[in-house]
């Protein structure tokens, strides 16, 4: 599926890396647990979390996780922005809960990683 | 290659500069990701331990052809149990460090499943060495 799709179905808003709009991803995998997210062992997924802090983009870049899908508006610090910038991901916002954002990607075609 | 990071304890807006760092250096070198990947999730893990359960401590990194050496040696509390930290689910973070998305336990025994070898050394009331060498193949 294609970044710009995922951002179209979930209303979603983009912070930073839109030049990787167009790219496509075929998996995703959601959780707010960063322990949980690093134990992902495929490369190249969305990831979908309701955590926004440092920590979360840091775990996408540790992870190959180019892209970040930040559910339920939750407030995205400058600080967030410029380190996802410097590593070139993709953080989009979305007002919708991660519950219903995963379910609108999966039934869109996203597979889950495990 | 050596390279040498220091990190503070209780400092999360750093946790994780040492890896990015590492993964930059390994990214250049032309590793495989998958092997990079590997690395970087169990240097997180680790440095994200010192944070979150020690006062401060020293990263070394040792990169050579083969593979690459990473020794981690902290000032803190120590593990009085060590088979007990390893096991999944155990942990004794705070709050704060759940907050974070950690604190679940899964730390050690991650950063043991991506390590070709890994040992841990430690002694109460004064710190703790974690070494992990992951080879390139
Ligand atoms: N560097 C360290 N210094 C002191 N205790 C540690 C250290 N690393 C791990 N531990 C102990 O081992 C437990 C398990 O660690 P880990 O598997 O990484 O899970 P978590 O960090 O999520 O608690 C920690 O909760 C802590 O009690
Ligand atoms: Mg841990």
């Amino acid at each position: 599926m294609v970044l710009q799709e995922v951002c179209n179905l979930v209303n979603g808003e983009v912070l930073c890396g839109h030049s990787r709009l167009k790219e496509s991803v075929e998996f995703a995998f959601s959780s707010d647990l960063m322990s949980d997210v690093l134990t992902v062992k495929k490369e190249h997924f969305l990831l979908i979390t309701g955590l926004a802090n440092s920590q979360s983009i840091r775990t996408a870049e540790m992870s190959d996780a180019p892209y970040i899908l930040i559910c339920r508006g939750k407030t995205v610090t400058p600080d967030m922005v410029e380190l996802a910038s410097e590593n070139g991901i993709l953080i989009i916002v979305s007002k919708f809960s991660m519950f219903k954002c995963s379910g609108i990607l999966y039934s869109a075609g996203l597979k889950a990683v495990y | 290659m050596k390279f040498q990071y220091s990190v503070e304890g209780g400092d999360f807006t750093m946790a994780g500069h040492a890896s990015s760092q590492v993964k930059k250096s390994l990214k250049q070198l032309g590793i495989d990701s998958s092997i990079i990947k590997r690395v970087v999730v169990a240097l997180y893990e680790a440095e994200v331990n010192i944070v979150a359960h020690a006062y401060r401590g020293v990263i070394d990194v040792d990169i050579e052809s083969a593979g690459i050496k990473l020794k981690l040696t902290d000032e803190g509390p120590g593990i009085p149990d060590i088979e007990k930290a390893m096991t999944k689910g155990f942990s004794t973070a705070s709050a704060a460090v759940r907050e974070m998305g950690f604190g679940a336990g899964m730390g050690l025994p991650n950063i043991r499943d991506n390590s070709d070898r890994f040992t841990i050394d430690t002694v109460v009331n004064k710190g703790t060495v974690l070494s992990i060498e992951i080879d390139f193949k």
